[in-house]
């Protein structure tokens, strides 16, 4: 378990860099202010017009009428502002893990349990 | 002069702030979990911290991707918590002291580390929930704090070496604190967790267990790992390990370990919480 200092891809990990902050900025704006109640409360009222405001590509706004977790990171979603979206729905990361994982959120649940044997 | 008086660790999963505001302190799922404080609490009690140096990672409510620093110190004499979008309450500010504040970052930039420093500043479950757990019921308004934010949310992030050089320079500068302040340091976050990708729900008890060992006794055993290393073993938000290593640079040469509690599962992540009492 020593360090290998190996750059591999790591299975399922999607690394959130220069690359993916470029592609995603418009997406990952627009979750940004949903810190803010009334952000919200627009988005959730019109959420087509409020993505046109924020200049959303085509592809993230289909990811973001579908709420497909792992569409939503390929279109360069960060994670921890894709967080904020899916909470307006009540969405916790155990269902957002869930949805990535193709499991029910009580297989979820388990895994998680199971990690702790 | 000030002197640190000992490291915390401990998870800051936003969930937590939650089970608080719900008193779920006895509920099945939780109580592995909220019993490994009182422990830390009595010690807290009886060295009686002036100030709390918190290092943690904003996710998204103070910085966003317009401008995302690697380091940024508070230097506010009041840091507010506020909405950060799913529903956990927001909870009355925390207490600056920007002279001790400004003194860290003169020291710091000193010693080539260079920082954003802020005069304003909201805090958000990374800050916020360490606070709430060690000084519950909204005590924490009798400690001043010293917010230091690393950046995990967007590579590159930088290393566990630098981070914990970083700690290390912070250790200095607050022994030249001419004031006579007991500072105890929190490292957040953490540990082996990871929330998106197909590797969601990650969790990897064998390293855990391994960075709590080491922190104690060896933490430059880590020195050598890439950011890589840690996002492979520990998941992609366990990388946020290098709260801790900040802490434990912070610290100095040897530490007495008095409590330690490691719970899995919180939400997506194993817990760990610790107190290091740094050597006289």
């Amino acid at each position: 378990m020593t360090a290998t200092q190996n750059k591999e891809p790591i299975f399922g990990t999607p690394i959130f860099d220069g690359e993916a902050a470029i592609k995603g900025y418009a997406l990952n704006k627009m979750c940004y202010s949903f810190n803010g109640k009334e952000a919200r409360d627009e988005f959730l009222a019109d959420q087509e017009a409020y993505m046109e405001k924020f200049g959303l590509t085509e592809p993230q706004r289909q990811a973001i009428r579908d709420k497909v977790v792992l569409d939503l990171i390929g279109v360069g979603g960060n994670i921890y502002y894709l967080a904020k979206f899916a909470g307006m729905f009540g969405l916790t990361v155990q269902d957002v893990g869930a949805q990535q994982t193709g499991v029910t959120l009580e297989e979820f649940h388990e895994k998680l349990r199971r990690a702790g044997d | 002069m000030a002197r640190i008086v000992g490291g915390l660790t401990t998870s800051h999963i936003p969930a937590i702030g939650n089970a608080i505001h719900k008193n779920l302190f006895e509920d099945p799922y939780w109580k592995p979990f909220f019993d490994g404080y009182p422990p830390a609490r009595e010690w807290l009690a009886e060295v009686k911290p002036d100030i709390a140096i918190v290092i943690y990672n904003d996710h998204g409510l103070n910085f966003f991707l317009d401008k995302q620093p690697t380091f940024a110190f508070g230097a506010a004499p009041q840091y507010t918590n506020e909405d950060e979008g799913w529903g956990i309450p927001v909870i009355p500010p925390f207490k600056g002291d920007p002279a001790f504040s400004w003194h860290l970052i003169n020291s710091v930039v000193h010693e080539d580390f260079d920082l954003v420093t802020c005069q304003e500043m909201a805090v958000d479950h990374g800050f916020s929930v360490p606070m709430q757990l060690y000084w519950p019921n909204f005590s924490y308004t009798d400690i001043a704090t010293v917010p230091v934010m690393i950046n995990t949310v967007q590579h590159p992030l930088p290393s566990p070496a630098r981070c914990y050089r970083l700690g290390q320079a912070i250790g200095r500068a607050v022994a030249s604190y001419p004031e006579d302040k007991k500072v105890v340091v929190i490292g957040t976050g953490g540990l082996s967790h990871q929330l998106d990708g197909q590797r969601a729900g990650f969790i990897n008890k064998e390293f855990d267990l391994t960075c709590m060992e080491k922190i104690v006794d060896d933490p430059e055993y880590f020195l050598d790992y890439s950011i890589h290393d840690l996002v492979r073993l520990a998941g992609a938000q366990g990388a946020e390990f290098i709260l801790w290593l900040t802490m434990r640079g912070a610290l100095g040469g040897k530490v007495k370990q008095l409590h330690s509690n490691y719970h899995i599962p919180i939400s997506n992540t194993a817990a760990g919480t610790m107190v290091l009492e740094a050597a006289e």
